[in-house]
């Protein structure tokens, strides 16, 4: 299966789900990165079980914030 | 050099983009305001490397606090997809502290996960007429100031803690 993950096209498995998807990538501190599927963006809670599909475009953005 | 051993990096800004960030800052009074920076990294002539500078991408604060920040992902994705049409290269963020000074706070630290992104942070304290751009590594819980230069002449603020 053919993706465009951060604008480059890959191989990758078939059957893949986002959070394989972060660990393939080996994306570090997942738990601030959003992730977005064709613009659309993947609830946190859906991570496990959203599987991409053929030319699928993913991007991942990290959480940016600070304060006090 | 920074505490990590990794190479630190000068930061060069057009004076147009600063005064940009500093317009943007001061419209968004009494909240914190945000973007990203994005650009090219070239060698110094000591060989450093040197973030310039090419565009600034002004953020939403969905937060709209005046003591936290957060950015909008839809602006960030729309952001990166530019930068990625102009062959840009992300550079790191900013965000502004309307009334403390331009150095990270310790949640700034906490959340800064990217230890390649240069962390700006423009301070409006004081009257508010002469704001200060600071840029700090961040990485493994230690901010390191980088050098903030404007592009093609002198130096006109320093990181430091």
């Amino acid at each position: 299966m053919v993706l465009t993950v951060g604008g480059t096209r890959k191989e990758y498995p078939a059957e893949l789900t986002v959070a394989k998807l972060l660990e393939v990538e080996k994306v570090e501190m997942p738990l601030y990165v959003t992730v977005s599927i064709n613009d659309e963006f993947v609830k946190r809670e859906e991570f496990e079980t959203a599987l991409l599909k053929e030319d699928d475009s993913v991007e991942f953005l990290y959480f940016m914030g600070g304060g006090f | 050099m920074t505490s990590s051993g990794n190479p630190a990096y000068k930061v060069r800004i057009e004076k147009a983009h600063f005064e940009a960030m500093v317009a943007h800052a001061q419209n968004g009074l009494p909240n914190e305001t945000c973007g990203l920076i994005a650009g090219r990294v070239e060698r110094g002539a000591g060989g450093e490397g040197v973030k310039v500078v090419e565009k600034v991408y002004f953020m939403t604060n969905i937060d709209a606090s005046s003591e936290h920040f957060s950015m909008d992902p839809r602006e960030q994705l729309s952001a990166i997809k530019d930068m990625r049409a102009n062959g840009l290269a992300l550079l790191g963020n900013f965000h502004s502290h309307p009334e403390t000074p331009a150095r990270p706070s310790a949640e700034d630290i906490r959340l800064a996960y990217d230890p390649s992104a240069s962390y700006l942070i423009l301070s409006l304290a004081g009257d508010g007429e002469d704001p200060v751009l600071r840029a700090f590594h961040i990485e493994n819980g230690i901010a390191s100031p980088e050098e903030v230069m404007e592009k093609g002449t002198a130096t006109f603020t320093r990181g430091d803690l």
